[in-house]
């Protein structure tokens, strides 16, 4: 259940160019924290809260992971916080990644840019119920490439960069014939590169998390909408989201 | 003791503060966070004759000290309203509000005239005013004469007090105000949001999908504030105000320029809390500024 939290930050770094990762301490949101969600959160002298994925979870040290890039005055106010810092947060909000596939053996995650973090959560959730986990993460060149390592950790992980200065040059789905078979994907990222994955891999059961300008966060002010293929009309990013199945919304 | 109560055409609060209308949907999702009882009443999204789908996105941006929206009327009709939300409000003791809309002149007749097949709305809201529809909204609500006929259409239609919901976007709101009072309106509520928009600067194009969006937030509360001290020396139905409220020394402002009540909007996305936590406030408000009671405030604040 969404709860109005604080949280205490315990750490911030710069990990890729303009790639901040912030460790927030908070015991109720890392012990419901599931895949695919985020949090909602307050940033000094804005109106509007801003919608950030789980990274990561630490339910040893009750903490989670976020991730966010530098793009604006708010992403610029959050990352100035410091270690020690309470920051307002509503968590977790919406609904997560399936992850009740018995059947699978292999999953592939197909993240681009400041897409990848919420599937790094995921693929560390599926590593431990021993699924096979295939990941390909597009970023736009080497200086902004982050997790390579925690993703290697998880299984086998391919890199692309748009200018080819890291990995293979091109898209992620220039390298989906390479990846060997799989039972179901997962992806997130830029809705260009959701809209080719989602295409490509049209015959193959799958999941893709979005991600919209958002007022209230938690599903009464219908902001943030994407509409269905089916009769349902709009859905709501922030409450029947972000994660959808894939081919469900018109993207 | 201070004494919250308002007592309102076809409303009896128990305090003064309520969610505004499209900034709290049907309720469900705060119900999540409080108990709606504590709130005074609660103005529900806006009703059409049938499901609207809305504006494409992005329907919000941020401003200084506000937000921008297009949301586009987005509601699952009035018929299912009446069958799915309103219900659920009724499992709650707190008035409710029902803010009717349409693109036709039937068209909010026929809402209006819905609503009176239940007995769990106590009110509604006659929404002229929506900046954010291609046809009707607003060209009600800047039009006197149209104001005017929409609003006797709507008293004949229904049995419940209607409460006209003027826009901030005209020369004259005094004017609209005494217009929509001869033709029947038992209270106003004012105001809506301000038409505005944002450019995007990477895409070189307005940020929201509608192009132009409804200013909301403490940027428009100064504007609000005049409008309701200009127009209660006007008229002598009660007002309902809002416009940037996000502690009870605002809901206190409000009352001062008179309002008999206020609606939160905005300010619930920033706190969920923020309706509860102003009904706390309240009292001590109140107190500190030398008044016993919520009715006392009203008009006060009127160079005499």
């Amino acid at each position: 259940m969404v709860k109005k939290q604080f949280v205490t930050v315990k750490s911030v770094s710069t990990i890729a160019r303009d790639t901040i990762e912030m460790v927030l301490e908070n015991e109720y949101i890392s012990n419901h924290a599931l895949p695919g969600q985020f949090v909602h959160v307050l940033v000094p002298s804005h109106t509007l809260r801003r919608p950030i994925s789980i990274a990561n979870v630490d339910q040893k040290n009750n903490t989670i992971t976020i991730l966010f890039k530098v793009i604006g005055s708010g992403t610029e106010a959050l990352a100035t916080h410091q270690p020690g810092d309470t920051v307002d947060v509503l968590a977790p909000c919406g609904n997560g990644f399936n992850l009740q596939l018995n059947d699978m053996q292999t999953a592939l995650l197909i993240g681009g840019g400041i897409g990848v973090p919420p599937l790094y959560y995921l693929g560390k959730a599926l590593a431990e119920k021993e699924i096979n986990v295939i990941s390909i993460l597009g970023f736009q060149s080497a200086d902004h490439i982050f997790y390579e390592e925690e993703f290697l950790a998880l299984g086998e992980t391919y890199i692309t960069t748009d200018d080819g200065s890291y990995g293979h040059r091109g898209f992620v789905t220039d390298v989906l014939h390479e990846v060997g078979p799989f039972d179901q994907f997962y992806s997130c990222g830029p809705t260009p590169m959701l809209q080719a994955v989602t295409n490509k891999l049209k015959d193959k059961r799958g999941y893709i998390s979005l991600e919209e300008r958002m007022g209230c966060g938690v599903g009464a002010c219908f902001a943030c909408v994407i509409p269905t293929n089916d009769d349902r009309g709009y859905q709501k990013i922030c409450k029947d989201g972000p994660v959808f199945k894939a081919g469900e919304v018109v993207l | 003791m201070i004494d919250l109560s308002v007592k309102l055409p076809g409303l009896q609060l128990k305090n003064p503060i309520m969610p505004a209308s499209g900034c709290f949907g049907f309720g469900r999702e705060y119900s999540e966070f409080y108990d709606l009882s504590k709130l005074g009443a609660v103005m529900m999204k806006a009703a059409t004759g049938s499901k609207r789908p809305g504006n494409a996105t992005p329907r919000v941006a941020e401003t200084s000290c506000g937000m921008l929206n297009a949301i586009g009327l987005q509601n699952p009709g009035v018929e299912k309203i009446i069958e799915t939300e309103v219900p659920f409000l009724a499992s709650y003791d707190v008035g409710v509000i029902a803010n009717i809309a349409g693109s036709t002149i039937e068209e909010y007749e026929a809402v209006a005239r819905a609503f009176n097949k239940t007995d769990d709305v106590h009110a509604l809201e006659l929404n002229i005013s929506c900046p954010n529809v291609k046809e009707g909204g607003i060209q009600f609500g800047t039009d006197v004469a149209m104001a005017q006929r929409v609003t006797e259409i709507v008293k004949q239609a229904s049995r419940l007090p209607v409460y006209v919901k003027l826009s901030p976007n005209v020369t004259d709101v005094v004017k609209m105000a005494k217009a929509v009072e001869t033709a029947g309106a038992d209270g106003l509520s004012m105001i809506n949001t301000l038409t505005g928009m944002q450019i995007d600067l990477r895409r070189r194009r307005p940020l929201i999908a509608n192009q132009t969006g409804g200013l909301s937030g403490p940027a428009i509360k100064p504007i609000a504030i005049r409008m309701i001290y200009e127009v209660k020396q006007h008229v002598s139905i009660p007002i309902i105000g809002m416009g940037g409220i996000t502690n009870a020394e605002d809901v206190l402002e409000f009352l001062l320029a008179g309002a008999s009540a206020v609606a939160v909007g905005t300010a619930n996305f920033q706190n969920p809390f923020v309706c509860p936590e102003i009904i706390d406030e309240l009292p001590h408000v109140l107190q500190k500024y030398g008044f016993q009671s919520v009715q006392e405030a009203v008009g006060k604040g009127i160079a005499r």
